[in-house]
């Protein structure tokens, strides 16, 4: 991680009518944040928390009501840059299979870069090393369809990768997976992050993976309720509750142990640690 | 016994290059009211087992018997068995399509040809069986709901067919943690108040811990172990080669007894892990 903003978010609101009476509702209300180069992290919420909508201002699917977005300095306002926009921060959604494009896994990984108008030698090479790093390259030849869920989302990442984003946002990425593809997908998410530099933007109901991130926002109808350390985050036990959030297993059990006159440390996070400390 | 399987053997695309043997030599039985979880890996059998238990797969050979009827018998109607077993698949708010959360609910004990007296009853009851307000929401398109909220409709769908056995897919998938604990508690709030038999497939296994009284391990076809929630959660290394895991509190408890700590190590909700742990400080405090 540096000190160059990836991401800088300035006071965006986002409005819409409600079905039922087509009343205003603003689904994001004045959220700032700047995100910096390389750094990872995870957005909290339960549904209708304005995550998602979020996510698709940050790659300009949809412009904020007020306030603006700037991706690597380009705000995504500016129609001229929105492909640059697109190709510096890349997206990866909830479900596979809505996902995959083309008939076997290496033209869909292609699918991408190609429309950019990547050149045929340079093509190639941008796929190889994309289904490398999510390591798919044995399945480069396979029909899509045929892979697990957590292959498959691989495979969508890797097309995403051919794009060379600087920032990948990850819309709930493995809400649809079973444990194991949660897994791959997860180590994938981090590889990224760790060894190819990303920024990563990880949206998810699923706390374990909020564990490893450098920061967590949390949102709440719209505005962000909470913004720290995974640690500083967690320990708060009862105000995330209170916001419809799980914690890991561990921290509840020291917030309860310390409800009954204990004053264990509250930032405990995993299985080891709390072993340490007991 | 609700539900019995003798040697079921099934194979998809027998005789083609595609041939997969999803189903080995199973054998299990259901007692009436139990709560029965059922894990395993992806690929591991689940979803072909849970699709013979009403009849929709029919098995390559061996015998299923549920409520004393066996379904290879010709003489058994598959519409009551379909009617006694009740199966919600995964996403089941994909398979809503009326206009209104009362039609689509409606649809099913209509088709038993019942009145609409009775129909209406069914209806009321199985909206509140799942926490859903008959009076503000039998009118309303069920595509306004929230996710959790489509899912119960589904659910209530069923439910509404009065079945003997419910078999729940996955009933907690891509819900957030609210969503997903408002659906576990209608479940067991259904399994206390209906007295039915619950089969509940799922890869939480923290939500299988809350709530089953036995588990049955799918791996590879056959099932692999079985036994009451705490015998099989207490086989951790056994769960963790077949792809599975154990809830983060009994992973710690284990650890922490493997320690040389004195607690017992088959807890399995964090109000059991506080009682030790508790137990553990204050005698290690006195002495």
């Amino acid at each position: 991680m540096n000190d160059e903003i990836m991401v800088k978010i300035e006071n965006v609101s986002f409005e819409y009518s409600s079905y039922i009476d087509e009343s205003i509702q603003l689904a994001v209300k004045d959220l700032s944040i700047d995100i910096k180069q390389g750094e990872f992290l995870v957005v909290l919420g339960h549904n209708g928390s304005g995550k998602s909508t979020l996510a698709k201002m940050i790659n300009g699917l949809i412009m904020p009501s007020s306030g603006n977005i700037f991706v690597n300095g380009l705000n995504t306002r500016d129609e001229d840059k929105i492909w640059d926009i697109r190709s510096t921060a890349g997206m990866v959604f909830q479900n596979p299979d809505n996902q995959i494009v083309a008939t076997i896994v290496e033209e869909d990984v292609a699918f991408g870069p190609e429309n950019l108008g990547v050149p045929q030698s340079e093509l190639r090479k941008r796929v190889d090393d994309a289904l490398e790093t999510v390591e798919m390259t044995e399945y480069k030849n396979h029909a899509p369809h045929l892979l697990s869920g957590g292959q498959k989302q691989r495979v969508a990442i890797a097309g995403i990768l051919a794009m060379e984003p600087d920032c990948i946002i990850f819309d709930e990425p493995t809400a649809m997976l079973d444990p194991v593809g949660r897994l791959e997908v997860m180590e994938t998410i981090k590889k990224l992050n760790k060894e190819k530099g990303k920024t990563i933007i990880l949206i998810t109901h699923f706390m374990d993976e909020a564990v490893e991130a450098d920061r967590v926002m949390v949102l709440n109808e719209g505005e962000a309720v909470m913004l720290g350390t995974p640690k500083e985050i967690f320990s708060q036990v009862e105000k995330l509750k209170i916001l419809g959030l799980d914690v890991p297993q561990v921290t509840e059990l020291v917030f309860e142990l310390n409800k009954e006159g204990y004053a264990f440390s509250d930032d405990i996070l995993s299985v080891e640690e709390l072993v340490n400390l007991l | 016994m609700i539900i019995q399987l003798k040697n079921v053997n099934y194979t998809y695309n027998p005789g083609t290059p595609f041939e997969k043997k999803a189903l080995d030599d199973v054998n299990l039985e259901v007692n009436e009211g139990e709560f029965i979880g059922l894990i395993g890996h992806t690929g591991s059998g689940k979803s072909t087992l849970v699709q013979h238990l009403n009849g929709l797969m029919k098995p390559t050979s061996g015998e299923i018997i549920i409520d004393g009827k066996s379904l290879s018998d010709k003489d058994t109607k598959m519409k009551e068995i379909r009617q006694k077993v009740g199966l919600v698949f995964q996403y089941p708010e994909h398979q809503l399509f009326e206009e209104t959360i009362y039609k689509d609910i409606a649809f099913g004990p209509k088709n038993l040809g019942l009145s609409d007296e009775e129909v209406d009853e069914r209806v009321r009851n199985a909206m509140e069986l799942v926490g859903l307000d008959f009076e503000t929401l039998k009118e309303r398109s069920p595509f306004e709901l929230s996710g959790g909220q489509k899912r119960r409709v589904a659910i209530a769908g069923v439910v509404a067919m009065k079945p003997k056995v419910l078999v729940l897919d996955e009933p907690t998938a891509g819900l957030d943690p609210r969503g997903r604990d408002d659906i576990l508690d209608e479940i067991r709030n259904l399994y206390e108040k209906e007295n039915i038999t619950i089969i509940l497939v799922s890869h939480s296994m923290e939500d299988i811990a809350r709530l089953v009284n036995r588990i049955f391990v799918m791996h590879k076809s056959k099932v692999a172990m079985t036994g009451t929630t705490r015998e099989v959660f207490s086989k951790a290394d056994q769960l963790e080669s077949m792809g599975l895991g154990i809830p983060q509190i009994t992973k710690f408890m284990r650890r922490f007894k493997s320690l040389g700590h004195d607690v017992k190590d088959d807890v399995l909700t964090i109000e059991e892990a506080k009682e030790e742990i508790l137990k553990y400080l204050r005698s290690n405090r006195d002495a």
